[in-house]
């Protein structure tokens, strides 16, 4: 097997390992916007907990697409090609997600609010359920052709693999977000996502748990089994610490799942990048589908640079923003007029020299 | 696969690249102005820094708030740039795919990532984080965006000169990494595009700080006494209009003013260098931008007549400048610029008179190629971009001139062309954009004929396309981004607008002393006090 090659599908692995572990959260957040917040200072709260570091837990996703171009462009160039149609939706849920944070605070009105609230919570849903749908397909097939072009229409990819992905990831991000909630506010609402979690954890974790399972049961390599049952581990202590009122444990028993599950199953698939299900002599595999070496060797300079700073400024970015908030610590939002003189026909106030 | 319905496959590339034109020019509104202004505020939050005059917090506070309003659209759209390459595009990502996602995946993990993560930083970071180094974040998510730049161009500048690589497998692959990003155009294009953007950002200081002046003047704030030298007034009903906010607009417009000029000198150097770039790499190109059907050494100022027919047979030209075209393109008089007439019989040489006979052309396969741009839209694209960004510098040493005595005239119609006159850059910057993708077709990786190594390097647009994608689902994400986009620029622009209405007060609530009283603590580094957060969503 070649080094680089498996080299970037272990580093591509790990930006989508980084994008669900860190966009997990506040894609959760988002869907929590509609469903856990009970007024107007608990959506608020919620929004402020993600505020400072949304955008840049977007950026794996960015990273990853970039990276998946620049190392395997036959892979990016078919897997985005074939999932069209949910990619559109994942595109208009993420703008609409994106605009609403910076906007929904910038008019005072409560039907302005309720509109973003609804652009956030639908668009991280949708996010959501599309990244996770094409990630479940990547790892269990497409209908693709010899050119690696997908046949069969544009709903093709529609299979179970790509609900079940997509609910994966709905699942993990809700379950996440319910715990990051209880780890950064204080008062009610940590008490309240703290049950959340107590509650529902097993559930939300289920659909990525089939996923796995699935694609350990095709590709029967004894270390998926391994690495899912490390995953359950980390599940059942996340669930103990959760039960104990240990919320960081918590939070990271979660992430540690989320990180067996995913090394299961990309280790499971490999060196099988996007199996076509129509022939598997199409299959696009870490080798048919790389970038030269030259390339990658380039490309492997500038990660080793590049990725552990990213990891060390956004971890300082949430050492600064590390303190709990509650509604007390918001600041009241603000309106204001325009800052016009009395309309034409009254007198002009105009202080003098 | 779709190849039995070949009618609908041109039609799908067609719709492809209207997609392309619209989302790219649209997120090139937002680009501009945040690389832009995004400068302009670290720079006014450092004379804050370093004089402690209010007014400079003031219009860091203000300008930044409009910055973010504007940068997420960028944020938002730009997420669509990287994944329509694979979805619409992926015959072009195969092809180019060891070259072209480099810069891509560099822009993300070097560049996006910077940029909002210390965005992140300064929005939230006000009173929580010590002062220098809550300043060091908003340069260094500015450095972040401009980098970001210089990657996007280096992609796109080996769609105009493909260097570095060489061929394998009738694919190009990547042999000189250093090549690939100091490639000349790309260098060029860089300048180009910074300068560009500091005159978008100048302009948009200007147009918007001429309104708030002409609003002091019309609530009768400030007045001006018999030499036409203004006296600063203040309101105590306004919110905001105190003594300061008159500063903070002058210094605004000035700021702005200049700031247009020098981009403008700087935009037309690197435009420059451009044009004798495009002269030697893409000369069908250069032709296409004048029109100019035969050889010559002029340029037009205009060209009447149907200028795209394909013989140009009908090209009257009304008025030239003789030897300028000669100067634009080769620093002489007398260089003989080659006409499309001479250029096409040379590219039908090197490249072929007919699409290949595969499958990939779909419905163009076997028929000729039309090597000319659309001419219309190149000629006049590239006056455009000319034109706008002239009558921006020259508005803004008018603008100067006026407002020499310290506030603007009460004219209306002087406001509202201060205001429509932010569009100017805007529209040079989209029309410059226009005019150099337009004018590569029908290439997407366009082949550089003067020089050996790059000559054989070359992609038609027509068999970029993705294939495996139908018609309608091309159809259906064109409307719907397309909607979504309309509608977002209305509420984006709504937004601005009632955030350019509010004043300072809009950025800065405490400032409202309709209001209530309050005490002016705002130095750098002064603190909040209590818990509540200095900014929330």
């Amino acid at each position: 097997m070649d080094f680089l090659p498996t080299l970037w599908f272990i580093l591509i692995a790990v930006l989508w390992t980084g994008y669900l572990f860190l966009e997990g959260f506040d894609l959760g957040v988002g869907m929590l916007m509609k469903t856990f917040a009970r007024d107007e200072k608990e959506r608020r709260l919620l929004l402020n907990t993600v505020g400072p570091v949304w955008d840049g837990n977007e950026v794996w996703l960015l990273t990853a697409g970039g990276a998946t171009f620049a190392a395997f462009p036959f892979w990016y160039a078919s897997l985005f090609s074939a999932l069209y149609i949910p990619l559109v939706f994942v595109l208009l849920a993420l703008i609409f997600r994106a605009v609403a944070f910076e906007y929904r605070g910038k008019i005072h009105s409560d039907r302005w609010r309720t509109t973003w609230d609804w652009a956030i919570a639908l668009g991280s849903f949708v996010a959501a359920f599309g990244v996770g749908a094409m990630l479940a397909l990547t790892t269990t097939g497409l209908p693709l052709n010899e050119n690696g072009d997908r046949v069969g229409g544009p709903f093709a990819w529609f299979t179970g693999y790509a609900v079940v992905g997509g609910l994966a990831l709905v699942g993990f991000a809700l379950v996440h977000a319910a715990a990051f909630i209880a780890l950064k506010t204080d008062g009610e609402v940590r008490h309240r996502a703290r049950r959340l979690v107590g509650r529902y954890l097993p559930f939300a974790l289920l659909p990525m748990a089939v996923w796995a399972i699935a694609v350990a049961v095709e590709n029967g390599k004894w270390f998926s089994w391994v690495l899912i049952a490390v995953a359950v581990v980390a599940a059942v202590a996340s669930w103990v610490a959760n039960r104990a009122g240990r919320e960081g444990r918590s939070f990271l028993g979660l992430g540690g799942f989320l990180l067996a599950g995913v090394a299961a199953i990309f280790s499971a698939v490999f060196p099988v990048v996007l199996p076509s299900t129509l022939n598997p002599l199409w299959n696009l595999t870490v080798e048919n589908a790389s970038s030269s070496s030259y390339t990658l060797t380039l490309m492997s300079i500038v990660a080793a640079v590049g990725v552990p700073l990213v990891l060390a400024y956004q971890a300082w970015t949430y050492w600064i923003f590390r303190k709990r908030i509650s509604v007390a610590h918001l600041p009241e939002p603000h309106d204001f007029a325009p800052a016009v003189g009395p309309a034409a026909g009254t007198a002009a106030v105009g202080g003098k020299n | 696969m779709c190849f039995k319905d070949e009618g609908n496959f041109v039609e799908a590339l067609d719709i492809a690249r209207w997609q392309f034109g619209i989302v790219t020019v649209y997120h090139f509104l937002m680009v501009p102005l945040t690389i832009g202004l995004g400068t302009l505020v670290a720079l006014l939050q450092t004379r804050w820094h370093k004089s402690g005059n209010e007014a400079y917090l003031r219009m860091t506070k203000f300008w930044g708030k409009v910055f973010l309003i504007n940068f997420i659209m960028g944020v938002a759209t730009g997420i669509v740039q990287e994944f329509q390459f694979g979805m619409a595009w992926s015959e072009y990502s195969r092809f180019v795919g060891d070259v072209f996602g480099a810069p891509l995946a560099m822009e993300a993990l070097l560049a996006f990532f910077v940029e909002s993560t210390f965005l992140g930083l300064w929005i939230f970071g006000w009173k929580k984080l010590p002062a220098k180094i809550h300043l060091a974040c908003i340069w260094i998510a500015v450095c972040g965006s401009i980098v970001s730049a210089y990657f996007i161009l280096v992609a796109n500048s080996w769609m105009q000169h493909p260097v570095g690589v060489e061929m394998l497998d009738g694919r190009p692959v990547m042999v000189d990494a250093w090549a690939v990003f100091t490639n000349n155009t790309a260098l060029v294009a860089f300048f180009h595009t910074i300068t560009g953007a500091m005159a978008v950002a100048g302009g948009f200081l200007l147009g918007i700080s001429w309104y708030q002046l002409w609003r002091r003047r019309k609530d009768g704030i400030d007045t001006v006494d018999a030499t036409g030298r203004v006296i600063v007034g203040e309101s105590a009903t306004i919110p905001g209009r105190d003594k300061l906010d008159h500063s903070v607009w002058i210094k605004s417009l000035r700021i702005g003013a200049v700031v247009a000029m020098i981009a403008f000198a700087g935009s037309a150097i690197s435009g420059d260098l451009s044009g004798k770039l495009m002269f030697e790499q893409q000369p069908m190109k250069m032709a296409a931008a004048e029109a100019a059907c035969h050889d010559g050494t002029s340029f037009s100022i205009l060209s009447l007549g149907d200028v795209g027919a394909k013989d140009c047979s009908d090209v009257v030209a009304v008025m030239e400048v003789p030897g300028l075209l000669s100067f634009l393109a080769h620093n002489d008089f007398d260089t003989n610029i080659k006409g499309v007439n001479t250029l096409v019989p040379e590219y039908q040489e090197k490249y072929g008179t007919h699409y290949p006979d595969e499958a990939k052309y779909g419905d163009l396969a076997n028929t000729e190629i039309n090597y000319v741009p659309i001419m219309p839209v190149t000629y006049w694209g590239f006056r455009m971009m000319i034109g706008f960004g002239g009558i921006a510098a020259l508005a803004a040493a008018v603008a100067l001139w006026v407002t020499r005595k310290g506030t603007v005239p009460q004219a209306t119609w002087l406001m509202r062309l201060a205001i429509f006159g932010i569009l100017a850059p805007f529209g040079a910057n989209a029309a410059g954009w226009i005019f150099t993708e337009m004018g590569r077709q029908p290439f997407v990786v366009a082949p550089n004929p003067a020089m050996s190594g790059v000559d054989q390097v070359f992609m038609f647009t027509a068999s970029a396309v993705s294939r495996g994608v139908s018609m309608g689902e091309m159809v259906f994400s064109l409307v719907a981004l397309g909607t979504v986009y309309a509608v977002l620029l209305v509420v984006e622009v709504k937004l601005l607008t009632k955030y350019i209405r509010g004043g300072v007060v809009s950025a800065m609530p405490e400032l409202d002393q309709t209001k209530k009283k309050h005490d002016d603590e705002h130095g750098p580094g002064a603190e909040g006090g209590d818990d509540v957060l200095a900014f929330a969503y």
